[in-house]
């Protein structure tokens, strides 16, 4: 066995950062090797008790001693399989994963085949603050080291060369004279290898030819082909169709229900009701949403049914506390700004299927959570977490979405009330009122300045509560000990950085606790509250004269910045002339390790109809790992900013979201999408690696805001703006 | 229950079912082809977008009584065996799904656009109205001008 800590120290707020781990040989047939995430999280289970960390020899153990977060497979038919505890919802972890172990392992890339784990109880699975690859760089390489190290030690034995001499590619050990052997052939001789001839160090970045290299999703073919399921794709054998009827206000009640209608008409199978509303099953879709529409409920109030956009506004506004006071003499700029709820959205709406038997179930589904979905799958059941099976299927999005686990209760409810498998998907009106939300939030912010130097920046924020549920971005944060009064809070304190120097900074966030249903949303609260922030900077940017990238730059707090900042600069040609109503617009963000700034066109000639013509994202990523994945990232990234600054958000009218479906919650399409995007990545510093899903969403909303407001000659404050 | 006679990616298929039951039904729970995505249900996303005699339609709004003897295509039945469609080759050469989840809607409303107009405009390309929500835009029009190039 084997044992790294990764060289940074252990990191200040437990979730972030890079963690310590072990990585092992597993006892198995054919070679595989498997690494622990997060021990020094963990330093209490049996097994590290029994001082296994400790130990440097590579004595075989067997999955199951130790836990495993990451398992390789060679088999015998050459192939690697990788099985991911990271639920892939498109961001690209999968291929981003695959291509570490390719890296060190001098495999093909398309000899690595991702599955995603199914719930197994350990650190490292879960998806969330786009810690993914941050978790994942060091084990995974090693890894892919450590198997690499014993095929060619296997291939030695075998062929009574030394080890030293051989070499690895394309999926095979190489000897000089010619022979070669792949790895699957060498994969059961490699397995029992406790102590490789070889060292097992991964590679240094210079010798890298697969990470930071372009590539295409594994799943691009099934996705084309339309062979990639998804949650309610899996073919589970009579599993039925169900959807549930809901209240028309955010988490009201059922009061009284008559199902006669439904119950007699044709296909439905049965009636259920559950804690959330009324379930109907059917032999088909289309005939439980017709029994749903036929079933008669009384429905009890909700908890904030006396609650609409003006309360909330009202109640966000009360819990602002004053500015302080000025110092004598000094300039300020002012700023007061306020986001609307918003939904996730992702395509596929929630979806699960359970089967639930006597004493076990089987759930298949999209989380980002597995194992909380397991415990609360268990616990609404009534059984315990390890009679409950939790299949990850891909996801058709997130943003967020899939950090609760609703429709997989709800489908273990049914289906134990039925005694048979049932799917359960949720409308799209059903997501849209009742799905999650980014909270409504508002900001009021002041710069103060005093004979051309920034003396101080107030940033007094609230927010309606946001349910963080288990997202791992809260891991081992108690805003008790940390001071303060709830963990919205708390994160608001440890994630949101400026990064000007603009004098004594005071930043907090107040909560206001109104029941809805909100859940985080891609970058939490930074895609709103620095898009804010960013908006401060072009409003003392215009009281001062002076250029607004210009300006960023001068105040910059460190060299990395400005370089990024100068790089955006050029490659915008900012300052260049456009026709009457467009503009260029500027964001910039630094958070997961990492630095995106954005410059965006606007045309808003017609200002009621705004349309980003153009973006550019340049990134800080330390190592970037995949450019083609991150270009992705970044594209959605935009579209976020577009989404959430120009078009998208949800109404509250009496305590029920008047928004529900794409008709109205007014996501862009490919009218409202730049013509052209264009991603530069700044040269690989070496010294960290960022996480990509969330780093640009910030930036690019900021960008967009400016570029409204600067294209109109408006100061635009709240969002979104044709809402 | 009525009984309907179709042609789904070439293949004769027979389905009991009520007259006004959406084909995206009988496609996913009759007949268990499962390319075509659920998304809103009321023609908004487009996500289940397949083609009806050739013709772009999204299967979540037309009732089975109205493909009676008709062709169907879906996601599954573009491929030419092992054979991409040149807009699937496209798709996968530019990269262009994230979640996936939109993309055989995508892809459906790109190959009927380009089957009539083999060199679509910036403008016409605007006017593919299916959401994605993970923002694959730009990389969809870069398909559509690789495959019409
Ligand atoms: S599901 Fe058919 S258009 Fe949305
Ligand atoms: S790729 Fe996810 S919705 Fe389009």
């Amino acid at each position: 066995m084997t044992t790294t800590e990764t060289p940074t120290s252990a990191p200040a707020v437990p979730g972030f950062g890079r963690r310590r781990f072990v990585t092992f040989l597993v006892a198995a047939p054919t070679l595989t090797v498997a690494a622990r995430l997060g021990i020094d999280l963990i330093a209490d289970t049996p097994a590290l008790a029994a001082g296994r960390p400790t130990q440097t020899s590579g004595e075989a153990t067997t999955a199951t001693n130790l836990g495993t977060t990451y398992v390789l497979r060679v088999t015998s038919d050459n192939r690697i399989i990788f099985e991911s505890p990271k639920a892939d919802v498109g961001q690209g972890i999968s291929t981003a994963l695959a291509m570490l172990i390719a890296e060190d392992l001098d495999a093909r890339l398309t000899d690595v085949h991702s599955e995603l784990a199914d719930a197994a109880n350990l650190p490292g699975q879960s998806v969330g603050g786009s810690v993914s690859i941050r978790d994942a760089y060091d084990p995974v390489r090693e890894m892919a080291a450590q198997a690499r190290a014993r095929l060619v030690t296997a291939a030695a034995r075998r062929w009574g060369v030394a080890a030293d001499t051989l070499t690895t590619h394309d999926t095979a050990v190489h000897a000089p004279d010619g022979r070669s052997e792949t790895y699957g052939a060498l994969a059961a001789d490699a397995a029992s290898i406790t102590s490789p001839d070889v060292a097992a160090t991964p590679k240094p970045i210079s010798a890298h030819t697969v990470i930071g290299t372009p590539a295409s999703q594994q799943e691009g073919r099934a996705i084309v082909t339309g062979a990639m399921p998804f949650a309610l794709d899996v073919p589970v054998a009579g599993a039925l169709p169900t959807v549930v009827a809901r209240p028309p206000t955010i988490y009201g009640t059922v009061a009284a229900i008559d199902a006669s209608v439904t119950k007699a008409m044709s296909g439905v199978v049965a009636v259920t009701t559950i804690p959330t509303g009324v379930a109907v099953t059917a032999r088909t879709f289309h005939e439980a949403l017709r029994g749903r529409d036929a079933l008669r409920v009384t429905w009890g109030p909700g908890p904030v049914d006396d609650v609409s956009d003006s309360t909330v506004t009202e109640r966000l506004a009360q819990a602002i506390p004053p500015f302080v006071n000025l110092p004598l003499l000094s300039n300020h700029v002012d700023g007061r700004f306020e986001f609307a709820f918003v939904n996730h959205a992702p395509m596929e709406t929630n979806a699960a299927i359970a089967d639930v038997r006597q004493n076990s179930a089987v759930v298949w589904s999209s989380t980002k959570v597995p194992n909380s979905t397991r415990r609360q799958v268990a616990k609404a059941i009534g059984l315990s977490e390890n009679a409950v099976t939790v299949h990850v299927t891909r996801g058709g999005g997130s943003f967020g979405r899939r950090l609760s686990s609703e429709a997989q209760i709800e489908a273990a409810q049914v289906s134990r009330a039925l005694g048979r498998p049932v799917k359960v998907m949720w409308t799209r009106d059903d997501d849209t009122r009742h799905g999650r939300m980014r909270p409504a939030s508002m900001h009021r912010m002041r710069i103060t300045y005093l004979a051309g130097e920034m003396v101080s920046f107030q940033n007094l924020s609230s927010a309606v509560q946001l349910d963080f549920g288990v997202s791992p971005v809260i891991t081992g944060i108690d805003p008790g000990a940390l001071g303060y009064p709830s963990i919205g809070s708390a994160f608001f304190a440890i994630t949101q950085e400026t990064p000007y120097a603009l004098g004594v900074e005071t930043k907090a966030l107040n909560e206001v606790p109104l029941k809805f249903p909100t859940a985080t949303w891609r970058s939490v609260y930074s895609g709103h509250n620095r898009a804010a922030e960013e908006l401060m900077m072009d409003r003392l940017a215009s009281k001062l004269r002076k250029d607004p990238l210009g300006l960023r730059i001068s105040l910059a707090k460190d060299q990395p910045a400005k370089a990024l900042l100068r790089r955006l600069r050029t490659e915008s040609a900012w300052g260049t002339s456009l026709p009457a109503g467009w503009a260029q617009g500027v964001g910039y963000h630094e958070e997961y390790n990492g630095r995106a700034g954005c410059v965006v066109t606007i045309d808003a000639s017609d200002p009621n109809a705004p349309r980003v013509m153009s973006a550019l994202v340049a990134a800080d990523m330390g190592v970037p790992v995949n450019p083609r994945g991150l270009e992705a990232q970044f594209m959605g990234s935009v579209m976020d900013g577009i989404g959430t600054i120009l078009r998208a958000g949800n109404h509250i009218d009496s305590g029920r979201v008047r928004e529900s479906s794409f008709a109205d919650f007014t996501w862009p399409r490919q009218r409202h999408a730049p013509r052209d995007f264009r991603l530069v990545l700044m040269p690989t510093t070496g010294t960290s690696i960022a996480g990509a899903g969330e780093i640009a969403v910030p930036a690019a909303t900021a960008a967009v805001a400016s570029a409204y407001g600067r294209a109109t000659g408006t100061q635009p404050w709240r969002f979104p703006l044709n809402f | 229950m009525p009984t309907y006679k179709l042609f789904v990616n070439g293949e004769r298929v027979s389905v009991d079912a009520p007259a006004d039951m959406p084909l995206l039904w009988v496609l996913r729970d009759m007949l268990g082809i499962t390319g075509p995505k659920y998304g809103c249900g009321v023609g908004a996303c487009r996500a289940c977008t397949s083609h009806l005699n050739g013709a772009e339609i999204q299967p979540c709004v037309v009732p089975i009584a109205d493909c009676a003897n008709k062709h169907v295509t879906t996601i599954e039945g573009l491929a030419d065996g092992d054979t991409l469609h040149p807009v699937q080759q496209a798709w996968l050469d530019e990269d262009v799904p994230q979640c996936g989840y939109c993309q055989p809607g995508q892809i459906m409303a790109t190959v009927a656009l380009v089957k009539n107009n083999r060199q679509p405009s910036d403008a016409e390309i605007d006017a593919i109205a299916n959401v994605c929500r993970c923002g694959t835009y730009c990389r969809i029009r870069r398909a559509i001008k690789r495959v019409t190039a």
